[in-house]
């Protein structure tokens, strides 16, 4: 019950974010004499502050955070993990070099760091990637690395390399495999912080360029109407409050779940 | 105790130069050409190579990080493309305000998360419990640039109460930090829950209500002193976050500190200004995760005596 409802949710996100590309949608229509209309009929959200659809904004701007959460977390988890786990299992100079830049990168403080790459690189949809993805990729590394440190002296690990197997061999088939947990964990958390940071760059104005739509964008460009018309802010918002506490709420619960999976296999142990 | 601080203090340079070579290269990686960017192109080649030469863009890249090194120690920035003064001038023009910001935010975060975790521990399991923890978790989840616009339709523009923005006045203060402090006492309650659950159920907690101590002085004097170690940790680790978020919650509010700053000048492509709002930023995190670690060693003699981490 308290997995469906947010895992119903971020499947309608998805769903949603691809229906862009099959509903005939004009997000972009301009029709000034809608200009700031409340909800109601002919559009269910209303319009903005050039008489476009919110409701369909909405949906484009749905495909921007899914496209933006499914890079960013897809290159920095590739690149995370197999950085940390080379790095964790490899040790030696490589090991101490990587720690080192690990800890150059987390020594900027949250988006911070993308904030002046996306800044520097310019506004549009690949530079946010690339600038979320460059500092997105450290934490997977640390966390690999760490799980590595802690896995490489198993006796499974042992026998594998006392049979002669390789060391791809052993990473792919003997450490991947009891990482996978944390790491979808550490995953899931990230699509909340993709989605926030996307629309936060966006809504500082280093995002997708207009006429593109962003939930981020949308908020900008709503509080200079708060007054006269407050569901501008107010759709976009709830959009990015509903889909990030789902995030955070499935990865509490999957948290929890392999919690407890760990302390059972754990007493099994004993 | 020396070496714990003298090992500690390497390790802060070493990270410390490493962000001032990811900050020297940041200018490296506009595309393109940043000189045609600052003057446009309508601007004579004479210009172009008179700007490149000032800048020192012609010099090959390790001369060019050397001046830089150099600059720093003699805390020259450089100067703004846009207003031609220094840049350490406006960065101290703007820094009071961010203290402000900051300081109010901790004052109100520490008012929300301390009362909240330790009713949430104290009534486990209850309503109490879950209404603190379903905070926690709404507050983790609302993003600062909204959470922000929300508090001054309702607090400004409906009720009045405060300013929509800008700094005039004491009360201008409170709606920016309630936003920056929202996301931070979410997860401060969190912590500081399950750190006093921790302690409720050490024998020292019962030898002190076994004396007859008064319930409030127990809780306070007895489990909330050993509970806030854990927390204050968390409060350094989080400050630095805390000021990357002021970027954001500045622009909301245009409150003129460091974070507003970092964005216009980003805006108007003023690189140098850009460079030395991100170092500032950065290098304070560094210092403030640094005087936790070494505060946490003189409070906790197992973490100094460990060595290293």
């Amino acid at each position: 019950m308290r997995v469906w409802i947010p895992s119903g949710i971020l499947g309608a996100w998805a769903l949603l974010a691809l229906s862009v590309y099959v509903l005939p949608l004009s997000p972009n229509l301009i029709q000034l004499e809608h200009i700031l209309m409340p909800p109601g009929e002919g559009a269910l959200l209303g319009y903005d502050d050039l008489g476009r659809d919110i409701g369909e904004r909405l949906l484009v701007g749905a495909r921007t955070s899914f496209l933006v959460a499914f890079w960013v977390v897809g290159l920095s988890a590739l690149v995370g993990t197999l950085v940390g786990t080379v790095s964790g299992y490899q040790g030696g100079w490589w090991d101490r070099a990587v720690v080192q830049v690990i800890d150059i990168f987390l020594a900027f403080p949250g988006i911070l760091l993308a904030i002046a790459l996306a800044g520097l690189l310019g506004p549009g949809i690949e530079n946010v990637v690339m600038a979320l993805a460059a500092v997105g990729w450290v934490g997977y590394a640390r966390l690999s690395r760490a799980q590595v440190l802690s896995l490489k002296h198993r006796e499974h690990v042992w026998a594998a390399e006392a049979l002669g197997s390789s060391r791809l061999r052993i990473m792919t088939r003997h450490l991947l495999p009891l990482m996978a947990a944390p790491l979808i964990v550490e995953a899931t958390f990230g699509v909340a912080a993709v989605v926030i940071a996307e629309a936060g760059l966006s809504f500082l104005g280093l995002g997708v360029q207009p006429p593109d739509a962003s939930w981020g964008a949308m908020i900008r460009d709503g509080t200079r109407y708060m007054l006269v018309a407050p569901h501008l802010v107010l759709a976009p918002g709830i959009a990015i409050f509903v889909v990030v506490l789902s995030v955070n709420l499935l990865g509490d619960r999957l948290r929890d779940a392999m919690d407890k999976r760990l302390v059972t296999a754990m007493r099994k142990d004993q | 105790m020396l070496t714990f601080i003298a090992h500690r203090l390497a390790g802060a340079l070493l990270v410390i130069f490493g962000v001032v070579s990811i900050v020297f290269l940041l200018i490296h990686l506009i595309p393109g050409d940043p000189v045609e960017i600052m003057l446009g192109e309508a601007a004579s080649v004479v210009d172009r190579e008179a700007l490149r030469v000032s800048l020192g863009l012609d010099q090959p890249l390790a001369h060019q990080f050397l001046a830089y090194l150099e600059g720093l120690l003699r805390l020259d920035l450089g100067s703004s493309f846009h207003s031609r003064r220094p840049v350490v001038g406006l960065l101290l023009e703007r820094l009071p305000a961010t203290l402000v910001l900051a300081g109010m935010t901790l004052v109100i975060t520490l008012l929300m998360a301390v009362p909240l975790g330790i009713v949430a521990a104290m009534r486990r399991n209850s309503l109490w419990d879950s209404g603190a923890m379903s905070f926690s978790m709404l507050g983790v989840s609302v993003p600062n640039f909204w959470l922000g616009p929300l508090l001054i339709l309702v607090f400004s523009l409906w009720l009045g109460w405060f300013p929509v923005s800008g700094r005039e006045g004491f009360g201008a203060v409170v709606l920016p930090a309630i936003t920056l402090g929202t996301g931070l006492a979410a997860v401060l309650s969190r912590m500081v829950r399950s750190s006093m659950l921790e302690v409720l159920g050490e024998d020292y907690m019962r030898t002190a209500r076994a004396k007859g101590l008064a319930p409030s002085r127990v809780i306070i004097h007895h489990g909330l002193r050993n509970a806030l170690l854990p927390v204050i940790t968390l409060l350094g680790l989080q400050l630095g976050a805390l000021l990357a978020g002021a970027v954001i919650t500045e622009t909301v509010f245009s409150w003129p500190g460091i974070g507003l700053l970092t964005i216009e000048a980003i805006q108007s492509r003023d690189y140098p200004v850009v460079q030395a709002c991100v170092l500032l930023i950065s290098v304070s995190y560094v210092l403030i995760n640094l005087l936790t670690d070494i505060a946490y060693g003189w409070v906790d003699p197992r973490i100094r005596l460990g060595g290293g981490r």
